[in-house]
């Protein structure tokens, strides 16, 4: 078979951030620990080009459908659009994270590169149209996570939360690989589209596909954190270096949107009665544990971590409904709570001295009288979490709502709204903290320009994006072709 | 019109708010006559509105229509008619008296006060002007935040409590308004609320939207049995919170019903209409009874409000009955009593509060108990307690005999023991008030502290007199403010008799 180098166009951002990476691991060797500006600066370059490269190629409503690499990669808008975001997200994570890396001696290199990678895996999960490209992706972005987990090493619970990750990851990835294999074994082809023919042809009751689809299910739903695959949640992101659980909570939700689309409407589209009920049991459990359990943490990121659990119920509630109109709503809606997430975190970071992290929830007491700015910052966020209008967050679970109910499930909308009700007391909670209590320190917020700069707009987009709320969803919507 | 009024009453008290913020805690002063003349600025905008609305059609005035989120045909879309100007102005009017009310008491976080209430009455407008249900939804759940905040902050000792009771509760209960306008949404492939009404339904959808309305609607107003954060909330609030609470935030539940639940689900409303009826005369008797117990100043204001909040919705929901009994005219009468009497209710429990805040301001007490023979000392303020408590009790020639009349009017030709529930008010409702004034106002100086007390100030006086000249005016002679409303009333209860079966 003839190879044409130019056949890779497509694949140029990839190919860009594989380089990039590689050459940063090197480049950090030769850079002495003063200078190490150097690397965070070339990571931030990275991610400029990366996007640049994405952005002209990026054709807009009607972007084409691109396959390479003999059909096991595929380009399309919904790809495009989640990887900008990426990009976006991974460009605030690395602000956020340079100040608190500093603060714990951890910034190295290895920061940078394991995140790029972990970066690359995801850009490789969006766009798998094959059963082996997802689970190259998956697990490159896997190996990123628990080594980024474990790089605060001297940190027992670093350490402990890295080995539970890896243990149940590893558990997870079997049981995708097992769900993967049976799904070869009835249908014989590993590509998505294929696969897709092969099950029209079988029939959805086939047993060995629903068995196979099962196992699918459990790894997305581990990748998500969604009850009762959700357990490593809370440990990890409580345990990880909070520069770490900031990467690990925002941009890999979107990677597993994409994966849960590729797998189970391109694929097992047709078995959709099938996945729909299983989804609606996660999305059920989530909703609950998620927003109950956060009720009782008073450690922030745990009860951030159980915020994650009840949000990805929402996600699901939009994959579910296996509509175009449904995913696209769940798409929006894990790009914006990838925004406010991040934001969050950010909070954290902004909050912590050296030697003190800020992780508490009485570390927030008082925020109003100590900076009244970035007390409304916060406050945006965890209002725009909470879902209260005029935040954008609202947009998103107003569009999720709407694709629920629009498949007859209104139940199953009502039951959200109101677990979104519970939720709303730990959101309040903290901002009850932030401006009704009296703080315990008096100490200013410390914070390079940068970061706080980046916050500001993170917490005000939370407002802006509400006006520009329809360009975006337009675009989500476009991706599957409303 | 060629520039947009309604964008401009919106945004500028919003705008206005985010100035005060920017003046900082270091320049009280400066953020004091900041957030004045916003308010000013905002209560002057609702000249033009008044000058150049047409009473004499029911249609949509004022109109802005501007694409918002395509996908889902959400417009940025305003609008009002009759039923909606006269609580504009109610509101622009009653966030004047707040600022002032707030100038000496609030003396810590004082431009975040400020703000706070500006923010507050622009969202409070949009809900009134709001003409598409998502921008109706943003504006109503907006309002929450600062409301929050404004009780958490300058509250009362129980004001965690209390604020995270009113937030919870109003988000509780506005949840199902949401899932309702999905439906809406999905049914009729419009956000618009006129698109809304015009929308053929069945009977049984209709019934599920009127209960998805209902647990919306009357967690705001509040109606028993939802009403336990309304007597909270108030009592920790300060006193520009609790009139705003009192004057604006409960007729926003009242608007609801008439914008929404009788124009959308006429035949849902019209079978279930003895829910809110049942609902609207326990609130009236038996919330009244509860008044009468109580040994807080603040808590009797907030019963009575409840109280007269059942009006609201009886006068809102009986017209059913009164359209199967009795004759057009009477049902119009009895829906334009409603409206008056939230307009009324506005203002009487406006002052009532701002009295109470008064004396608060002077003995950081609200108990009855503390409180004797204040008329020794403080004699003109008792002129004006006096006279807001005779108003409260639904005297003659003031403004709350008005509404309560015309409902009660109007129930009679429904159902003979409608009018007599609702005529009990008359006297459960000057019981209570008239007993406080009796305890607190009349009689000998009870202690040192009352005997200290000095009577009220310029400032207090321009707030008060401006309150009263408004009961007697509109106790007087309402016709302006039913005029107003009337083709738009009327237009109200075509869409109601036609029904959308």
């Amino acid at each position: 078979m003839e190879f044409d180098i130019l056949t890779l166009k497509p694949l140029l951002p990839e190919l860009f951030v594989l380089t990039m990476a590689c050459l940063i691991l090197v480049a950090d060797l030769y850079i002495s620990e003063a200078r190490r500006g150097i690397v965070h600066m070339m990571a931030m370059l990275t991610l400029v080009f990366v996007a640049i490269l994405t952005m002209r190629s990026y054709g807009g409503a009607e972007q084409a459908t691109v396959m390479v690499m003999n059909g096991t990669f595929v380009r399309d808008q919904m790809g495009d659009i989640l990887k900008l975001a990426i990009y976006v997200l991974m460009a605030a994570v690395f602000v956020y994270a340079k100040h608190d890396l500093r603060h714990r001696k951890l910034f190295v290199g290895e920061y940078y590169v394991l995140a790029l990678f972990g970066m690359l895996g995801m850009m490789v999960m969006i766009s798998a149209a094959s059963l082996l490209s997802m689970y190259l992706g998956l697990e490159l972005l896997a190996l990123s996570s628990y080594a980024l987990v474990a790089l605060e090493r001297d940190s027992a619970r670093a350490s402990e939360s890295a080995m539970k990750y890896f243990v149940l990851g590893a558990m997870a990835s079997g049981a995708l690989l097992y769900g993967m294999s049976m799904i070869y074994g009835a249908t014989g082809s590993l590509d998505l589209l294929e696969i897709s023919m092969a099950v029209r042809d079988l029939g959805s009751d086939d047993i060995v596909l629903a068995f196979g689809l099962a196992f699918l299910v459990v790894g997305v739903a581990f990748k998500f954190g969604a009850v009762p695959f959700h357990m490593w949640l809370p440990d990890v992101y409580h345990g990880a270096p909070t520069p770490v659980t900031l990467f690990l909570a925002a941009a890999p939700k979107l990677a597993a949107f994409a994966m849960a689309i590729r797998l189970f409407d391109l694929a097992l589209g047709d078995m959709h009665i099938h996945w729909q009920g299983m989804l609606v049991f996660l999305a059920v459990l989530s909703l609950a544990l998620g927003n109950i359990v956060a009720i009782a943490q008073t450690n922030l990121k745990r009860m951030l971590a159980y915020s994650t659990i009840s949000h990805v119920g929402f996600m699901l509630l939009g994959i579910l409904a296996g509509t175009p109109a449904g995913y696209a709503a769940s798409m929006f809606y894990a790009i914006i709570y990838a925004i406010m997430a991040a934001g969050t975190f950010g909070m954290i970071i902004l909050l912590s001295r050296q030697g003190v992290e800020a992780e508490n929830l009485d570390h927030f007491k008082g925020l109003n009288k100590r900076s009244p700015w970035f007390a409304a910052v916060m406050m945006f966020l965890l209002a725009s979490l909470a879902g209260v209008p005029p935040f954008v967050g609202f947009f998103a679970k107003l569009q999720v709502l709407s694709a629920v109910v629009d498949i007859n499930l209104t139940w199953l909308a009502v039951y959200a709204v109101i677990m979104s009700v519970i939720g709303a007391f730990y959101y309040l909670r903290v901002i009850k903290l932030m401006y009704l209590d009296a703080p315990d320190t008096d100490e200013p917020i410390n914070a390079p320009f940068d970061l706080k700069a980046v916050l500001t707009v993170n917490g005000l987009a939370q407002l802006l994006l509400t006006f520009l709320a329809g360009p975006i969803i337009a675009a989500c919507g476009a991706a599957f072709g409303i | 019109m060629d520039y947009p009024l309604l964008s401009l009453l919106i945004f500028a008290p919003i705008v206005g708010g985010i100035v005060v913020l920017a003046a900082g805690e270091s320049r009280p002063g400066l953020a004091r006559w900041l957030a004045l003349l916003v308010s000013l600025i905002t209560m002057a905008l609702c000249i033009p509105l008044l000058q150049n609305f047409d009473s004499s059609t029911a249609q949509m005035q004022f109109v802005e229509r501007v694409m918002w989120i395509e996908t889902f045909d959400i417009h940025y879309f305003l609008g009002v008619d009759g039923i909606a100007v006269p609580l504009i102005v109610l509101t622009a009017f009653t966030s004047v008296l707040v600022v002032v009310a707030g100038w000496e008491v609030i003396q810590t976080r004082v431009s975040q006060y400020f703000a706070a209430f500006l923010i507050l009455e622009g969202l409070m407008i949009g809900v009134f002007a709001a003409l598409d249900a998502i921008l109706f939804y943003v504006f109503f759940e907006a309002m929450l935040l600062p409301m929050f905040l404004i009780i958490g902050m300058w509250g009362g000792p129980n004001r965690v409590y209390a604020t995270l009771k009113f937030f919870l509760y109003t988000f509780f209960g506005s949840v199902f308004l949401l899932i309702g306008l999905i439906y809406l949404y999905l049914e009729g492939g419009s956000f618009s609320i006129l698109d809304m009404h015009r929308l053929p339904l069945p009977l049984d959808a209709q019934i599920w939207l009127f209960f998805a309305f209902l647990i919306g609607f009357a967690v705001k107003v509040p109606m028993f049995p939802v009403h336990t954060w309304l007597p909270d909330a108030h009592v920790e609030a300060p006193t520009g919170g609790s009139v705003v609470l009192a004057a604006i935030m409960l007729k926003i539940g009242g608007y609801g019903f008439l914008r929404f639940s009788l124009p959308i689900v006429p035949d849902g409303s019209q079978a279930m209409d003895w829910v809110v009826i049942l609902l609207s005369l326990i609130a009236i008797v038996y919330i009244g009874l509860v008044a009468l117990a109580q040994a807080d100043m603040k808590k009797l204001i907030a019963y009575s409000s409840i109280s007269h909040m059942g009006f609201v919705t009886l006068g809102a929901f009986m017209v059913f009955q009164v359209l199967e009994n009795g004759t057009m005219e009477a049902a119009q009468l009895g829906l334009e009593g409603a409206m008056v009497q939230m307009i009324s209710h506005g203002f009487i429990s406006g002052a009532m509060f701002l009295c109470v805040g008064v004396l608060y301001d002077r003995m950081h007490s609200r108990m009855i108990g503390d409180y004797g023979g204040v008329a020794n000392t403080m004699p003109w303020f008792a002129a004006f307690a006096v006279l807001f408590s005779m108003a409260n009790a639904g005297l003659p020639g003031t403004s709350g005999f008005v509404g309560e009349f015309m409902v009660i009017v109007a129930s009679l030709q429904a159902n003979f023991w409608f009018a007599f529930t609702a005529a009990l008010t008359l006297i459960i409702g000057a019981a209570y008030t008239l007993w406080m004034v009796k305890r607190v106002i009349f009689g000998d100086v009870t202690n040192t502290n009352v005997a200290r007390l000095k009577d009220i100030n310029a400032r207090e006086a321009v707030i008060l007199s401006s309150l009263a000249i408004a009961v007697l005016a509109l106790g007087v002679y309402p016709d302006p403010l039913i005029d107003l409303m009337h083709a738009s009333v009327a237009h109200l209860l075509e869409q109601i008799q036609l029904g959308k079966l």
